[in-house]
């Protein structure tokens, strides 16, 4: 797009989301560039929205084979061998999220991950990570987090019916209209590292279960240094002592981490497609939010569970020492 | 039996820019078999209503899923879903809101238990002479001016009506509106300005009784605005590439939908859609109604109300605000869509599995109501006064001397039962039925009955009466107890019957009701003088919490409140919702 205003053709495609969040908006989310990482069911989701809603460009990032179970939760690879055969999972998805919105600058990026220096992530306004160990998580996050410039940070993991979203915006300003005056607000938000150092014990009583599952899980896979994923329900007594030691260290009760739950989470490694959609969902408008300036975004993490139906918004950081 | 189109594709993922035009089960099909190849889809580029969808059709389901886009079809699929006995996940989004329900013939709610609000409607003199609102003038220029000027010549117009209206000018104004052979368009055009903002103003100046408490408006004459002189030197050059395309905008270098013009630009948009029309679409004029794809209507209307709202000093809006008004434009993203549609698998997949003890509503937010960005909600046992699931008779109170059957049919069978194609029985005796296969004797017999007062029938209704109303297919049917009664309230029973037994679903602020379950504001202009008053929705009403379910004695056009609620608020896209969400888990649950 050229200059400051819409055109036409834009106007004409993105009509029913101007009505939502303004011209305004829709101009800052065509300037914007997205890093993705992981491109599982769920990233599919996520990356379909944010092409459709029309950001500048969006990187993709996956170098694994395209494989029949990635077919299962993943609607961009499509079955025809002729389409998918010898291309990366990033590659077969940009041919397709391409065709959703011909406006939008589609590329796929190679390499590890880790190995990137801090230049690498300036170029983005936004980076959704995917699959990705606790390791490379921190790590990540810590290389944006580094920037002066703002870079929204986001975790996205679905196992089976439950999915999470971790969100990081450092210091998020923005204003918003409440009846007729525009109020600033301000938010900080913590990385991921120390978020997740937040002791058990400090949290509220009623925090998501969900959370201490994920963070089981997530030890285990650690310890035992595995792919994200890579677990089966025989991995059970060994999760369930790592949760008995994290219980006792935290000095909570093991209840809160109930054995059905780390059962459903360690059988559910493929994703179930509509809780993709769900949490893909959220995740898309959490970065549009976030680029277009407009709206609440939510702090800190996003948890839904198809079993009881609830996506709910919690709070976890590290209590600031005094 | 839609097609695609261009604002579609900024959500609807199934379809490309090339497929505009086309069908959308069909292209939905063949872009889903894309990814899936291997699943059985029959696509129908049909109208939901038709009666080939009958009971049968229906039955040979396991679940069905609704995707609709208006009230209407929403109502009649919830019946047809009941007579067959399967299940129903419907489902609603608009912007940031959403939401997903199941259900269950004699197990949860029908999708009628809880009555669905009406569109809002506007008092007469509000449109005609006294507009406080942008909206006020949209309607006025739609539903008025364009209807005047374009549309129908034989249907009934209010645009001269006056509050007191004392004088009977209607000769003079049938004049008016009419474009004299050979006239000059610049000056009809100029003639009807001046006639509807210069004139017609003031004339209802004039009625000081109306502008005590009011501010009065200013009349307008195109002459004052825009110099005739001007005019004439505007350009030669039009941009118009197929006749549906002419466009005033282009033409006129106002290339920005989102600005906002001024008077003079108004009124220039004004006289050259007028003139626009009558050059370039003259075939259409007397046939046209309001289409919100139609650039040189939108443009027109958007002028149109746009002067009428500077003479009433309310703040004037852009052609992209005005059009989504006029179009009862529903916003949307995909992102909403993508959730509700995820959530909506979710249910049907229990469905399937006949998991009857967890279905779920579920309410998809803006803002988080105690931390919960998705609302699971547990169905209700179904309503036991719903006429529709529960088969619980009304009453009607009607004077049956006066009021013709016609009456009945309008208002009652078609206007408040939602049935399109009834048959009206008293015990074995058919009043009343449409169909493709009735004797010629048999037409001509309703024709005439439609004509009589109830009391007058072949089969007398009177006080006692109890009338079947049938609609064959939808396979629903419903009684109703005649009462006689001889006078009605003039202002509040206009109609002058009352339907009861029926709960009557209020009428909410626009953004706060069930979402996305129809078209979001309408802007259809009453034929009769109702005066619906706007409530506020407060807190711990409506949509979730679920209502009381009194058996009300509710009358026509019930007044809940005080005139001063008329100021909504448009800016406010909050859904209120009650903040005691667990409250619900204590009403009667399945």
């Amino acid at each position: 797009m050229n200059g400051e205003e819409l055109t036409e053709q834009e106007t004409a495609l993105y009509d029913r989301q101007i009505r939502v969040w303004g011209a305004d908006a829709q101009r800052r989310l065509s300037k914007s560039h997205i890093l993705v990482y992981g491109m599982k069911g769920t990233v599919a989701e996520f990356c379909k929205n944010i092409v459709l809603a029309g950001v500048g460009s969006v990187t993709l990032m996956d170098d694994h084979a395209v494989t029949d179970s990635a077919l299962s939760a993943n609607f961009l690879i499509l079955p025809d061998e002729n389409l998918s055969h010898g291309k990366t999972l990033a590659e077969a998805c940009c041919d397709s999220l391409k065709e959703f919105n011909p406006m939008v600058h589609v590329s796929v990026e190679k390499g590890d991950i880790s190995t990137f220096g801090v230049e690498f992530f300036e170029k983005f306004d936004a980076v959704v990570i995917s699959c990705c160990s606790l390791a490379k998580k921190k790590l990540i996050n810590q290389k944006c987090r580094k920037l002066p410039k703002r870079i929204s940070f986001y975790t996205v993991d679905c196992r089976g019916s439950c999915g999470e979203i971790f969100v990081d915006l450092k210091n998020y300003k923005y204003s918003k209209k409440k009846l007729e005056e525009t109020i600033e607000c301000q938010l900080e938000y913590p990385s991921f590292e120390d978020a997740i150092a937040a002791p058990w014990k400090a949290l509220p009583k009623r925090v998501s279960k969900l959370y201490f599952g994920m963070r089981v899980i997530e030890q285990f896979e650690d310890i035992e240094g595995r792919n994200a994923g890579q677990t089966s329900i025989a991995d059970l007594p060994g999760v369930l002592k790592l949760r008995k030691e994290l219980c006792e260290t935290n000095s909570v009760n093991e209840s809160q981490v109930p054995d059905a739950l780390l059962e459903r989470l360690l059988i559910g490694t493929s994703e179930f497609p509509p809780v993709c959609a769900v949490i893909g969902g959220i995740l898309g408008q959490e970065v549009i939010k976030a680029i277009s300036g407009k709206g609440d975004p939510l702090k800190n993490f996003f948890f839904f569970d198809a079993m009881d139906g609830k996506g709910l918004i919690e709070d976890i950081s590290k209590p600031r020492h005094s | 039996m839609d097609t695609i189109e261009v604002s579609n594709l900024n959500r609807q993922f199934l379809f490309r820019r090339s497929h505009v035009g086309l069908s959308k089960a069909k292209v939905a099909r063949d872009a889903v078999l894309r990814f899936r190849p291997n699943i059985s889809i029959t696509p129908y580029h049909s109208n939901v209503k038709e009666s080939h969808f009958n009971v049968d059709f229906f039955k040979e389901f396991d679940v069905v899923l609704n995707g609709l886009d208006n009230l209407d079809a929403r109502r009649h699929v919830n019946r047809l879903c009941l007579a067959a006995d399967v299940p129903l996940v419907e489902s609603g989004t608009t912007g940031f809101l959403g939401q997903v329900t199941v259900h269950l013939k004699g197990k949860t709610e029908c999708y009628e238990c809880q009555p669905k609000p009406a569109p809002k409607t506007y008092p007469v003199c509000t449109i005609t002479s006294t507009p406080s609102k942008f909206i006020h003038c949209i309607v006025w220029a739609k539903d008025l001016l364009f209807a005047k000027l374009f549309g129908d010549k034989d249907q009934e117009n209010d645009l001269n009506v006056r509050s007191n209206d004392t004088g009977n000018s209607s000769e003079h104004s049938a004049d008016v509106f009419e474009y004299r052979k050979d006239e000059d368009i610049e000056q009809y055009g100029r003639r009807i300005y001046d006639h509807v903002f210069g004139h017609n103003i003031e004339v209802a100046l004039s009625n000081e009784e109306t502008w005590k408490n009011r501010n009065k408006p200013r009349p307008i004459y195109s002459k004052d605005v825009l110099p005739v002189k001007m005019t004439e030197e505007n350009g030669n050059t039009e941009k118009d590439c197929a006749t549906g395309d002419v466009s005033v905008m282009a033409f006129l270098s106002l290339k920005n939908p989102q600005d906002i013009w001024s008077l003079a630009e108004n009124t220039r948009v004004f006289l050259e859609a007028l003139r626009l029309f009558f050059s370039k679409r003259r075939k259409d004029i007397g046939n046209l109604t309001f289409d919100k794809d139609d650039q040189l209507a939108v443009e027109f209307v958007t002028a149109a109300a746009n002067i009428r709202a500077s003479s009433f000093a309310i703040p004037l809006h852009s052609l992209f605000e005005a059009k989504g008004i006029a179009g009862n434009i529903v916003h949307a993203v995909a992102t909403t869509n993508a959730i509700v549609a995820g959530l909506i698998v979710i249910e049907a997949i229990k469905v399937l599995k006949k998991d009857n003890n967890n279905y779920r509503m579920t309410y998809c937010l803006e803002h988080p109501s105690r931390k919960l960005l998705l609302m699971p909600v547990e169905p209700y046992e179904p309503n036991k006064s719903c006429y529709v699931c529960s088969e619980t008779p009304l009453s009607l109170e009607v004077n049956t001397h006066h009021s013709k059957l016609r009456d009945f049919v309008e208002k009652i069978v078609k206007g408040k039962l939602g049935m399109n194609f009834a048959v009206i029985m008293q015990g074995t005796s058919i009043l009343y039925e449409v169909g493709e296969d009735l004797e010629e004797d048999m037409v001509a017999i309703y024709a005439a009955n439609l004509e009589k007062a109830l009391s007058e029938l072949p089969s007398p209704v009177t006080s006692g009466t109890v009338l079947t109303v049938e609609d064959l297919q939808q396979e629903f049917s419903c009684s109703i107890n005649i009462k006689h009664r001889e006078g009605f309230d003039e202002e509040k029973e206009p109609n002058g019957m009352v339907l009861s037994g029926w709960v009557e679903a209020p009428v909410y602020k626009d953004n706060n009701k069930p979402i996305g379950n129809g078209e979001s504001t309408s802007n259809t202009f009453p034929s009769e003088e109702k005066d619906v008053e706007i409530q506020e929705m407060s807190e711990g009403t409506e949509t979730v919490t679920g209502k009381k379910r009194k058996l009300s004695k509710v009358d026509e056009n019930r007044n809940q409140k005080k005139p001063e609620k008329l100021d909504v608020d448009d800016e406010d896209d909050e859904l209120i919702i009650s903040d005691d969400w667990e409250s619900l888990t204590k009403k009667k649950r399945v």
